[in-house]
């Protein structure tokens, strides 16, 4: 196996008595789409937190790329390439679609302390804001303002940011959040595209999307790793279908 | 394309044209005093500007925007109490112990977000009021008379109201076009992205106080260069001009004007400053009528003149 690009150790957080994150150990290989998975609460959030540095460990490692980023501040870990999209939308409202996309890809493209030239008008950031946006499938979309974008259109834009940044891992905290039954299947469709190209975690809900992607998945159940592996052999962990999945979702399964 | 002739557009620039051509009618009229009065305005539309730079594009509610008057101001008249009449020296060291202000100012303050850094602006300026009254050499609380304007070895004579008032223009509109280059700059998209979402900003790769730091530090040197000019202005300086109302006023200026709009605090200082010398001639409690016509403002006219005007350009 290739050595991993993500390497958690032993990761503990808490929040007063209730621990978030509780001794959580993962890798994620270069190229694969590992999906996280845990009921409510079980702490997925407050990992991929701690994967992009919003929230510090309490105790435990992180490892990225071969570097430990344990303490390495999140402006940094996106300019290692990390990057990530948020559960609830998280975008400069008040900008339209390409400027949003261009001024992440104005942070991986030299520094910002620039006062004069107008930053609109460089053609490269513009270019290549563009291409992610068609990518996502926004190319018509680039002149609106984000507040006017549809929830489902928020929801691929944060996805086009994410992708300016030419991360090597991208972390995607629930991108199908809110999204309904077409702008979902196109949400998969697009993530089936993009993991040939970078290696995603994939925190998500949605369990028919998580089974048809990913490689392997983690199930999470108050903050530890209960089971880890393929999704054949997920599905018929017994100890997930009984503290995540439940007995009736194992039984309509088969029925 | 959006149409470049509309009613805001028109507006600033028969504003520009109006304070460009204000000494001729001044000259033709023999109306000293209107000269005397926009020269004032003209000085604290900088300061508005300067403070519209970080409140509006920046989001930081600096509450203490007076102590860069006070500290420009100061530096030209101590030194030319200490018989340093030169301006080539005297508003360089405004400019640098402004910049130096904001810089220490800055650095401790933007740990603070929200109503915090509103108070801890609000401190400093506070305590540079102080220490102000506290310069016994200086003057104390009664301030200091500067009897000699700076002088650019013969360049410009400031003593004369018509250069002093274009040289006042000159900074005003130099500073509106370098607000204008920086705001539409890669480090002026940073800055208004921080405003709008720091969260976001820092997952993308932005060390959001860096850069809120630079610009808080650019707004305070611009509005040191004003209080350098409103000292000379003044013939005088003294703690009352960095009282905290002062930087209420400012703020006020900007709010009237349109935060976060390239002219909207000269058009927002023009309008504050007329109406209270035009209210204050008919009662002494003009801050009554004042105040109300802010609420109104806020209330009905969010985003303030420009915001009108943008509405009416809209038809």
């Amino acid at each position: 196996m290739a050595s991993p690009l993500l390497r958690v150790e032993n990761l503990v957080r808490s929040f007063g008595g209730i621990k978030a994150t509780d001794n959580l150990s993962l890798d994620v290989v270069p190229g694969e789409l590992h999906a996280i998975i845990g009921p409510n609460g079980a702490g997925k959030t407050t990992l991929i937190s701690q994967l992009t540095g919003q929230l510090m460990p309490n105790s435990g490692a992180i490892h990225f790329a071969g570097r430990d980023v344990t303490a390495v501040p999140a402006y940094q870990r996106s300019r290692l390439g990390l990057a990530r999209s948020f559960q609830i939308t998280s975008l400069l409202k008040d900008f339209s679609a390409i400027d949003n996309v261009a001024i992440a890809a104005q942070a991986h493209d030299g520094h910002s302390f620039r006062f004069w030239g107008a930053a609109r008008k460089e053609k490269h950031l513009r270019d290549a804001a563009q291409a992610a946006l068609t990518r996502v499938g926004l190319g018509q979309r680039a002149n609106v303002l984000v507040s006017e974008l549809s929830h489902g259109e928020q929801r691929e834009l944060e996805l086009a940011v994410a992708l300016a940044t030419k991360p090597q891992l991208l972390l995607l905290d629930e991108p199908m959040a809110g999204l309904g039954v077409t702008e979902s299947a196109r949400m998969v469709a697009l993530l089936k595209e993009l993991r040939k190209e970078v290696t995603i975690v994939l925190v998500e809900h949605d369990m028919e999307a998580v089974f048809a992607l990913a490689d392997r998945i983690t199930v999470l159940v108050y903050g530890r790793v209960i089971a880890s592996g393929d999704p054949d052999a997920i599905r018929n962990n017994e100890e997930v279908k009984r503290a995540y999945l439940g007995d009736q979702h194992a039984v309509t399964r088969h029925g | 394309m959006k149409s470049r002739i509309n009613v805001r557009n028109v507006v600033v620039a028969l504003t520009a044209l109006g304070l460009l051509l204000l000494p001729v009618y001044s000259a033709l009229t023999g109306n000293i005093f209107i000269l005397t009065l926009f020269t004032r305005i003209v000085i604290f539309a900088l300061a508005a500007a300067s403070l519209n730079l970080i409140m509006g594009y920046g989001g930081m509610m600096s509450f203490g925007h007076a102590a860069y008057l006070g500290i420009g101001g100061y530096a030209v008249g101590i030194l030319a109490h200490e018989g340093i009449g030169s301006g080539f020296i005297q508003w360089p060291v405004a400019l640098a112990l402004s910049a130096l202000y904001a810089l220490v100012i800055g650095a401790l303050s933007l740990r603070t977000r929200g109503v915090y850094f509103i108070m801890i602006t609000l401190a400093f300026a506070q305590m540079a009021y102080y220490i102000a009254s506290g310069l016994s050499r200086y003057g104390g609380d009664d301030g200091l008379t500067i009897y000699k304007r700076s002088t650019f070895g013969g360049l410009i004579d400031l003593s004369n109201r018509v250069q002093f008032y274009y040289l006042c223009l000159f900074c005003l509109f130099g500073g509106v076009y370098l607000i204008w280059r920086i705001v539409n700059s890669r480090f002026g998209m940073v800055v208004q992205g921080v405003r709008s979402n720091e969260q976001r900003m820092q997952a993308i790769g932005f060390h959001a106080n860096r850069y809120r730091l630079v610009c808080f530090v650019i707004s305070g040197t611009i509005c040191g260069l004003a209080g350098a000019l409103l000292a000379n202005n003044t013939d005088f300086i003294s703690p009352a001009g960095m009282y905290w109302t002062r930087s209420g006023e400012l703020m006020v200026m900007v709010v009237f004007g349109g935060m976060g709009t390239l002219f909207g605090p000269v058009l927002g200082t023009i309008v504050f400053l007329l109406l209270e010398e035009i209210l204050s001639q008919f009662t002494e409690y003009w801050a009554l009528i004042m105040g109300p016509l802010l609420l109104l403002i806020v209330l009905f006219a969010r985003g303030g003149i420009m915001g009108l005007l943008g509405r009416l350009s809209r038809g």
